[in-house]
């Protein structure tokens, strides 16, 4: 009877042991992504434009085509793309026209690096220009300190002459 | 009296030669950009430039996932431009589905749907709203519109020829499949 007992509860465990491993692992559960806010699809939205409608960024365009783009934005920020990935697609669908800043590459360079050297060489001519009115400013005061004759352009030998007849007087 | 002036230095040779060199090649940069900015639209009579149309998933050309203009040589071809945001596309969305069944079972003349900078959600909608059958495609770049010299605005509908020629552009949306049909038959009757 005992024996019977036992072999009925070696029984009973063996089948609750096989259902339990039949049913396989429980099925994972899915968080929900939380829906990206108006802030962060902007903060993307804003550096890149209409494509439609010329020169309006793409986080204030009214048009429909603008707000279809941002609900875009939305759902790639909800599947976990990044900044981007999300501007590597709309380059990829709607051309690099659409980006704020055009890439860094080919002729493009020529806007990050034409306007700093203007400025440098814009620059370096007013220093230069400078520097020669400052020269020429302190040349008469530096002869007139000296007290010999202020040196004349050679073509206005006449007033040479005047100041140094000047001096004689003096 | 023996003071002399030494020579004004000036910006040195080299530096002048780079300075204008920079100038003039922007200047012609900026040239070619004006010429590029000004040239014609496509105009009727002139050869299309060949293009692919990479495919919406479900609206393939014979199992092809994208489509050339030079494969469908011989064939009168329809390029229509649409977008889903475009309210004046879908007045003649059903039209052109319309005409597209009727010329479909022939095989002589081809319509290709060109989603202009869309979503592929949103285009994927309109299509099966309005339960369109032709093969469709995104313009990946904007680059088939590049080739139209397209800056009006959608819906623009381009007729190719046989030989590849451009015969008509209808800016804006057709009213009737006859509309579309009249267009077509013109083209077919010229040979």
């Amino acid at each position: 009877m005992k024996f019977a007992r036992l072999g009925l509860l070696a029984f009973l465990s063996l089948v609750f042991a096989s259902l339990f491993l039949s049913a396989g692992p429980a099925p994972a559960v899915l968080a929900q992504q939380p829906t990206p806010a108006d802030d962060e699809v902007n903060a993307i939205a804003q550096e890149l434009f209409c494509p439609v409608c010329e020169n309006v960024p793409l986080d204030v365009c009214p048009t429909e085509a603008c707000r279809q783009w941002r609900e875009l934005i939305r759902q790639m920020l909800a599947e976990g793309k990044s900044e981007e990935e999300i501007q590597q697609y709309f380059v990829e669908n709607y051309g690099a026209r659409v980006l704020s800043e055009p890439p860094r590459e080919g002729i493009n360079w020529l806007v990050y690096v034409v306007p700093p050297l203007a400025f440098l060489g814009g620059a370096y001519l007013l220093f230069r220009a400078f520097r020669t009115w400052q020269r020429l400013a302190r040349e008469p005061e530096a002869e007139a300190g000296s007290g010999s004759a202020p040196a004349a352009p050679p073509e206005d030998e006449y007033a040479a002459r005047f100041e140094a007849e000047l001096k004689k007087r003096k | 009296m023996t003071d002399t002036i030494s020579p004004k230095k000036g910006v040195p040779v080299w530096a002048q030669v780079l300075i204008w060199g920079g100038l003039l090649g922007l200047l012609a940069l900026v040239a070619i950009g004006l010429v590029r900015a000004q040239r014609p639209m496509l105009i009727v009579g002139a050869q299309v430039p060949d293009f692919t149309l990479p495919l919406y998933e479900g609206y393939d050309y014979g199992g092809a996932e994208e489509i050339a203009l030079s494969d469908l040589r011989g064939r009168v071809v329809v390029v229509n431009f649409w977008a889903s945001w475009c309210k004046p596309c879908e007045g003649e969305a059903a039209d052109l589905e319309a005409a597209w069944r009727l010329y479909q079972p022939g095989g002589e003349v081809v319509f290709l749907g060109v989603d202009y900078v869309d979503t592929e959600p949103d285009a994927r909608s309109y299509l099966a709203k309005f339960d369109i059958t032709y093969p469709n495609g995104p313009d990946m770049g904007t680059e088939i519109s590049r080739i139209f010299n397209r800056n009006l605005g959608v819906p623009e509908t381009y007729f190719i020829d046989r030989s590849g020629i451009l015969r008509y552009i209808k800016i804006g949306p057709f009213v009737s499949p006859e509309e579309i049909q009249a267009v077509i038959e013109a083209i077919l009757l010229e040979g």
